[in-house]
């Protein structure tokens, strides 16, 4: 299949992603508790700003702005009945931008969980996952997406179920799990489970990694465990800017540009392809993470410990991949017959 | 499995029953738990007993792995579960026992936020430490939980987020709280991913919990001081 993401990473040897959008949102004045998606339709001014702000900073990839976009995430807005204008919209006002970038930019539809925990331990189906996604998928694509592109997924079911969306959809596909629970998704998901699941998947995702989650730190273990993986399969890093703060009735994250800009370069020398940023990821960030990735030679993977003197330490000892997983604290007394 | 691994629960003494329930409620087995629950009563256990020594005992146990990264949410949702099929038996009866209440809390996930794992799981980890529990579900505004406080009383507020879109509005909710004058009325406890320590001080909450585990313990350690505060008056 030849597309544009295809084509650049190619072509290229990194790609800079987008930073975040609910932080830049804020910005403009979203209120806590509102739907992002709703401002395709009553502000696309400002979505426009949005994207072009990727877009100078050098973003060589921005998202749409639809993560809440599914079925299951509107009908809290009372916008369930939205879910294809809302994210079609949010991809017209983002192919505008591209178009008129004057260098090759992807538009990458967002899509993220539904929120809803999967059968057995939840309610929702297979069945129905595949369909919000892709009843969101083809949305996205009449609005003219490159890729469509699924984040901060925690499931492995629901990753699954987004592949199959994107297949009756016919469009290529990126996806990204958070790993947020001492360095595996909040469903107990490690870096290698991953890898091993984005192999298998029909379609396979054109990259796939890792994004949000807890600090950058973190981000680039689980990058690290992509690689230990030996997928041939492209990755993805978008890290947070640091933690969120509380400053003056705003959330502000701690993480600086120049940090930023260092986890660029180690993400990039750790394997990943593409770069980018998730929430606290403003524009000064990106600027200086695109400058770093260009004047820095592409050195030896880092370890961990360069990891941690460089820009700091992890949220917890292990991630779950390798021999030093934390086993049961209590011994069984005996199996159940 | 073959025949000679089968327990039989009713077999087994009662220290060997209740280890056992330990860890058929770590691994989920709803049905063996109510099966022990049974067991106990019909061994003329107290309903309050079986509560505390067998089920809050099992659930700290999976808290304290989930809190350290050994089981994660499925694990843990499936524990829950098993537990509460062992707390819908003995709920009536504690009732009728007058059972000592540890306290109470009303609990929901704010304004535009639909994730409710995390709230979900404080809700049952604390209804397995002895709590009783009003749960206002996802998506409440200011006003739904200001109504709850003032219908439901209870000692703790929880409030939880998932998203940097929705975890400012938990400040709106305390700021109303201070203007009303009743924030000091109630312990506040807020939780979710993007949250941290210096966030719930920032908002004007009492705590951040991390997780389910530490939301127990840090809602028992507050119920503590709130006792020794009632004493010492």
């Amino acid at each position: 299949m030849t597309n544009l993401l295809s084509k650049l990473l190619a072509d290229r040897d990194w790609l800079m992603a987008d930073g975040a959008t609910g932080t830049t949102l804020f910005n403009m004045g979203l209120s806590s508790g509102d739907a992002p998606e709703l401002w395709n339709v009553d502000h696309p001014d400002r979505i426009a700003k949005l994207y072009q702000g990727a877009v100078d900073a050098g973003s060589d990839i921005f998202l749409t702005n639809s993560f809440g976009g599914t079925r299951a995430r509107l009908k809290l807005h009372g916008a369930q009945d939205r879910a294809f204008e809302l994210s079609k919209l949010a991809a017209e006002i983002g192919r505008e931008v591209a178009d008129k970038a004057g260098r090759p930019v992807v538009v990458a539809g967002s899509v993220g969980p539904t929120g809803e925990i999967m059968v057995p331990m939840g309610s929702l189906t297979h069945e129905s996952a595949v369909e919000m996604f892709h009843e969101q998928a083809e949305g996205l694509k009449a609005g003219g997406v490159d890729v469509l592109w699924v984040e901060t997924i925690s499931a492995a079911e629901e990753f699954k179920a987004f592949a199959e969306a994107a297949k009756l959809a016919d469009m290529p596909w990126c996806g990204t799990m958070s790993f947020d629970t001492a360095g595996r998704t909040m469903m107990g998901f490690t870096s290698a489970d991953m890898a091993a699941m984005a192999e298998k998947l029909d379609p396979q995702p054109l990259a796939f990694g890792a994004n949000c989650g807890v600090g950058a730190s973190d981000l680039l273990r689980t990058v690290l465990g992509f690689r230990a993986s030996g997928t041939e399969i492209p990755f993805i890093a978008k890290g947070n800017a640091g933690i969120p703060k509380y400053h003056d009735g705003h959330i502000h994250y701690d993480g600086t540009p120049e940090l930023m800009a260092k986890y660029a370069v180690l993400a990039r020398d750790a394997g990943a392809k593409i770069i980018g940023g998730c929430c606290g990821t403003q524009t000064d960030h990106l600027r200086a993470m695109k400058a770093a990735l260009e004047e820095t030679p592409r050195g030896p993977a880092p370890t961990l410990d360069q990891i941690a003197s460089q820009i700091g330490g992890f949220s917890s000892d292990s991630d779950g991949t390798g021999d030093d997983a934390p086993a049961a604290r209590r011994p069984r007394r005996r199996a159940r017959g | 499995m073959s025949d000679e691994d089968e327990i039989i629960l009713s077999e087994l003494d009662d220290e060997e029953l209740v280890q056992q329930m330990f860890d058929d409620l770590y691994d989920g087995l709803k049905e063996e738990i109510e099966e022990g629950v049974n067991i106990l009563l019909e061994r003329e256990w107290a309903p309050y007993r079986i509560l505390t020594e067998a089920l809050v005992g099992g659930m700290t146990i999976v808290g304290k792995d989930f809190r350290d990264g050994i089981l994660f949410v499925p694990e843990v949702l499936l524990a829950a579960n098993a537990m509460k099929g062992g707390m819908a038996i003995l709920k009536p009866l504690l009732a009728e026992t007058g059972a000592p209440r540890v306290g109470k809390m009303v609990i929901g996930t704010v304004k535009g936020d639909i994730h409710d794992i995390g709230k979900n799981l404080v809700g049952m980890m604390m209804e397995g430490a002895g709590f009783e529990v009003v749960d206002l579900g996802i998506n409440n505004a200011v006003e739904s939980y200001l109504e709850a406080l003032e219908s439901e009383q209870p000692d703790i507020l929880g409030m939880s987020a998932l998203l940097t879109t929705t975890m400012p509005y938990m400040k709106v909710v305390i700021d109303t709280m201070v203007e009303q004058g009743i924030r000091d009325d109630y312990v506040v406890l807020v939780g979710g991913a993007p949250l941290n320590e210096e966030f719930g001080k920032a908002i004007g909450a009492d705590a951040y919990c991390r997780d389910a585990a530490v939301a127990v313990e840090t809602a028992k350690e507050f119920m503590a001081r709130k006792h020794n505060q009632a004493a010492a008056g």
